[in-house]
């Protein structure tokens, strides 16, 4: 239990992947101009991230140890995520069109997310059992919507902000992450040993 | 004449105008993660150099044969192919860089600078442009790796490929070596290819 509590705060706060491993740039960048898609998009990634570490993880250990073929492990899994963004957006399409409507066309977004791919990388290089490896995917998705939420809540703020002329945009955005990354870096001290 | 020039114009447009990290904000993860030296930003830059080249030209060739309605999934089976590849030659020649740069290797398979390159270009061009395309923005990503990881290692260590540059006077800037270093100096030299084009467009006009 504690080893699970350890593999969340972890995750989604000290070893943010937005922030310390910079996967998941993309959106990060690209969907963080509005508070309310920021949490859409947030909560479509935790939802796909848990699902992934779940269906990864089996199919490594089962199939790919087993029959002693781990050099797929990069074709497979990436077939696995592409696959599965696309059951979750045909199922949410067919249970319950409202939030379909408002996850839009962030859904199948979600497959070129490096983060998703990084998540079955990560669990597999750290050898996470199964439990272990959904608290990881879960905890990773916490971390995401949160960097995620942050960055367009200041964002909001800077569209009334002077910033010099070869600083907008993206510039400023970066410089953003940057100081967002050295605060998460304070975190660092939440666990010992 | 007429195709020489635009080969030359699809290499030289990946250098510049459409330079990939600080233009087109693509292929971000990359640059940022493994940039905290000037070796780990060059190895990077080259091993995404060969699978956009030949990723780009595979799908070139078979670009008739693709039917459209599966043309994603059979350019990502394609690339994460390529990337296998690229991930055990490294693996068996490299070791000490391919420790270094670990899960980020097999991320090449998700950058999205690949897979719109091959989407946006090299499924709607034959084989030659593709190549020069795909090169000029390989090249251009190479060269923003190196940029980036030099400064980032000059200023953190105060070394350039492991070579001491500065004397013993300088005092490291640790920061640029952590995580948040990469955010800076991504966002100082986005600001520094705004300003010098703003330059440009005023001597122009």
């Amino acid at each position: 239990m504690v080893k699970l509590l350890m593999i969340f705060i972890s995750a989604s706060l000290i070893n943010n992947f937005v922030l310390t491993y910079f996967l998941g740039i993309c959106p990060f960048i690209g969907v963080s101009n509005k508070t309310e898609n920021a949490l859409n998009m947030g909560f479509a990634t935790t939802f796909v991230m848990t699902l992934t570490a779940a269906v990864t993880w089996p199919i490594y250990h089962y199939i790919l140890v087993k029959f002693n073929v781990p050099y797929l492990e990069y074709v497979s899994f990436i077939i696995v995520i592409a696959s599965l963004v696309q059951f979750v957006e045909m199922y949410v399409k067919k249970s319950s069109p409202s939030l379909y409507k408002a996850l839009g066309i962030f859904l199948p977004l979600i497959t070129t997310n490096c983060a998703i791919l990084g998540l079955a990388l990560f669990m597999v290089l750290r050898d996470y059992g199964f439990l272990e490896s959904i608290v990881f995917g879960f905890a990773t998705g916490v971390g995401f919507t949160l960097a995620l939420v942050m960055m367009s809540g200041i964002r909001e703020e800077l569209e009334f902000a002077d910033v010099p002329k070869v600083f907008q945009g993206a510039s400023i955005t970066f410089l953003v992450a940057g100081l967002m990354a050295l605060a998460f870096m304070g975190f660092a001290g939440l666990i010992r040993g | 004449m007429a195709t020489h020039n635009s080969l030359g114009h699809e290499f030289k447009k990946g250098l510049w105008a459409d330079i990939h990290p600080f233009r087109v904000l693509l292929g971000l993860c990359p640059a940022l993660a493994v940039t905290n030296s000037f070796v780990n930003g060059l190895a990077m830059g080259l091993a995404a150099l060969f699978v956009m080249v030949s990723a780009n030209v595979i799908v070139s060739v078979f670009r008739k044969l693709i039917v459209s309605e599966v043309r994603i999934p059979a350019y990502v089976v394609i690339i994460s192919s390529l990337v296998t590849i690229t991930d055990l030659f490294l693996a068996a020649m490299f070791p000490a860089i391919s420790k270094a740069l670990g899960p980020y290797i097999p991320l090449i398979i998700v950058n999205c600078m690949i897979l719109g390159r091959v989407e946006a270009f090299a499924a709607k061009n034959p084989v030659l442009p593709t190549v020069m395309d795909s090169l000029g923005i390989g090249v251009g990503f190479t060269i923003s790796l190196c940029i980036m990881g030099g400064l980032r290692e000059v200023l953190g260590f105060g070394s350039i490929m492991g070579f001491q540059v500065l004397g013993s006077w300088f005092e490291p800037w640790i920061i640029m070596i952590l995580p948040a270093g990469a955010f800076l100096v991504l966002g100082g030299l986005i600001a520094l290819v705004n300003y010098i084009n703003d330059k440009k467009a005023a001597k122009a006009s």
